[in-house]
């Protein structure tokens, strides 16, 4: 029984990264944008969510008791508009530059979760969010199961949903635009309007699973959106296949069932006061998965097709290319 | 507003402008962002603390340099802790960088180096733990120079220092046949491998450039502030920032970007508080990225 309650909580907490992943996969894997910065729009939605749904509270900004949906929609909607502003800004530039932005988005939205006490309850978060089947708590194992299955259909929702964008012109379009620019534009389409917008859906998804984990756990904090998450989603997605959605929701299980796994071996293998080193070995071990995937297999495991070397690509060729 | 705010921000700046120097340099030679650089600046104060503490094991408690709050061993610490970084840098560059490079796709490194970057900070956390270590515990007296500014000797000497650095890496970028190679290969590429540049050989040049830079602006902010495995992941921001500001492939627009934003940090941390501080680069970087995305002294992309 008691297993049965765990791989609930582990499975609910997986899709939830899963839906970040898909968010990145329609950024990255299907656009071609970097987003180093995720765990800033993962906290947008987090705290967007929160500040909609929590009852009215005397010491910060708001606390308006709204219905639970209504605070995931705010979170879509706010997460795709910081989206759109990051890449409104950067996309006309070179890639590197939105990977600068997006990083720095993510430093400014923890500054503001740390510092801005009035509106985000600083480092001690915020809590008595409304949890979805909140009346089943007595019984973890009924409540674990309702959040699974909650999630799972907002995850499935977001698959389908993405799955068919990806088949639809829009998505096409975006492919057109990731394998051979020049071409697309020749077409008639617009790089920058069409990156603007795969990008703010990409956020609004992150948001969404932002908001998805605030409610489960009841309680956020800035320390919940640390780089370390956004780099937990990027091995997840490179893992999985960049450019595939299930390769991305089994990336996010497969990553998270190994991170979850060996949390758990060092704590039986680690005294107590050693943990916290031996937490920061884990994450030596999954940046080195990182690197050996990229040089090894960059096409990740479930990844379907190898991404063609583009003779179009040749046109800035890095500096060290032939020499080394 | 007391004008302390000029010498703080020239020595924030001074940090910044070096590391800074090294992310223009890799992004306009290696063209791509390098997020592990942050974490060269911590490799190598940590690997000068440890060179410092075998010297002090060796020869016991060495006299510090006149009114300095450090002697000989640092200074021979920080020029083995420097090539232990640019070795670091090369390393790196062996094993992980360059293969990716010869794919072809510039993105792909990016994503690397930020992988790279949580290894080797984590790797950092595991051996040193996360406490704050520091060169050395003496409270030094700052001595007023006037308009209500004070200053402490180490300052003066590591602001000196920053110039000698600054001016030389300019001189060998400018004046001798090494530089040119370099400032070719950013320009043009293709056309520089055509005169027959050894391409290689200026790649490792640039790793050991911005990777010793980048373990003096550790040790930088190692002696002023304090040595953590973050410290460098923390400077992350403002260095790019430096580097877009300057202009890329800019060695004085990197140093120039970097007093700005130091200059700006430290006015910020009087005005409105020291916990914003780190917004302020953020703020410039998209201030420029609007304005003028080449930066104050870049070239347009060809």
């Amino acid at each position: 029984m008691d297993l049965l309650g765990y791989g609930a909580f582990f499975l609910t907490t997986a899709l939830i990264f899963s839906l970040v992943t898909l968010g990145l996969n329609l950024q990255w894997g299907l656009t071609g944008l970097f987003n180093v910065g995720l765990a800033g729009f993962v906290a947008i939605g987090a705290y967007t969510s929160a500040l909609l749904t929590t009852p009215d509270d005397a010491v910060r900004f708001g606390g308006f008791g709204l219905p639970m949906l209504v605070g995931w929609a705010g979170a879509m909607v706010v997460g795709g508009i910081a989206a759109a502003l990051t890449g409104m800004a950067t996309l006309r530039l070179r890639s590197d530059y939105l990977a600068i932005t997006t990083f720095g988005v993510a430093v400014v939205v923890q500054l503001v979760a740390l510092n801005a006490q009035k509106l985000t309850g600083g480092p001690f978060g915020i809590g008595f969010i409304p949890r979805p089947f909140g009346s089943l708590a007595e019984t973890p194992l009924l409540f674990n199961l309702s959040n699974l299955a909650v999630v799972s259909a907002v995850t499935l929702i977001a698959y389908l949903a993405l799955e068919h964008l990806s088949r639809s012109p829009w998505g096409r379009v975006l492919k057109a635009l990731r394998e051979d620019e020049r071409a697309a534009i020749s077409l008639g389409k617009s790089a920058r309007f069409y990156r603007v917008q795969a990008f703010a859906v990409g956020g609004a998804i992150m948001a969404l699973a932002g908001a998805l984990q605030a409610h489960f756990t009841g309680f956020i904090a800035p320390d919940n959106y640390l780089p370390i998450l956004t780099f937990q989603v990027w091995v997840m997605l490179i893992v999985g296949g960049s450019g595939s959605n299930a390769g991305a929701i089994a990336g996010s299980i497969l990553v998270w069932a190994i991170w979850a796994g060996s949390g758990t071996l060092t704590s039986v293998l680690f005294a107590p006061e050693q943990q916290a080193r031996a937490a920061s070995l884990q994450i030596v071990a999954i940046g080195v998965m990182l690197c050996l995937i990229l040089l090894i297999r960059p096409t990740g495991l479930f990844g379907d097709r190898p991404r063609r070397p583009e003779p179009g690509k040749q046109a800035k060729p890095a500096a060290g290319e032939s020499g080394s | 507003m007391s004008l302390q705010f000029v010498v703080d921000g020239l020595l924030t700046g001074s940090m910044i402008g070096l590391g800074a120097i090294g992310v223009t340099l890799t992004y306009s030679i290696l063209r791509f962002s390098n997020f592990a650089h942050g974490d060269f600046m911590a490799w190598g104060t940590y690997a000068t603390l440890a060179v410092v503490s075998a010297i002090g094991a060796m020869f016991g408690k060495v006299a510090p340099i006149g009114p300095l709050s450090f002697g000989w061993p640092l200074l021979v610490a920080l020029v083995v802790g420097m090539a232990f970084t640019a070795l670091l840098a090369l390393l790196l560059d062996r094993v992980l960088f360059s293969r990716l490079r010869s794919q072809g796709q510039a993105i792909i490194v990016v994503m690397a180096s930020f992988g790279a970057s949580m290894a080797l900070r984590s790797l950092l956390e595991f051996a040193f733990s996360s406490r704050p270590t520091y060169f050395s515990r003496a409270i030094q007296i700052a001595m007023p120079v006037g308009f209500g500014i004070r200053i402490t000797p180490d300052q003066i000497a590591l602001l000196l220092l920053t110039a000698v650095l600054v001016l030389g890496v300019h001189l060998l970028m400018t004046r001798t046949q090494t530089g040119r190679s370099m400032q070719a290969l950013s320009q043009n590429a293709a056309l520089a491998r055509i005169v027959g540049i050894d391409v290689a050989s200026v790649v490792r040049v640039t790793w050991i450039i911005g990777g010793a830079l980048a373990c003096v602006a550790g040790v930088m902010i190692g002696i002023l502030v304090q040595i953590r495995p973050f410290m460098g992941f923390d400077m992350l921001l403002p260095m790019f920032a430096a580097a877009i500001l300057g202009g890329i492939g800019s060695i004085p627009g990197a140093v120039l970007g970097g007093l700005i934003i130091g200059l700006a940090e430290a006015g910020a941390v009087q005005l409105i508080g020291a916990e914003w501080r780190a917004a302020i680069s953020f703020i410039i970087l998209m201030a420029v990225l609007s304005v003028r995305p080449i930066g104050l002294f870049g070239v347009r992309e060809r």
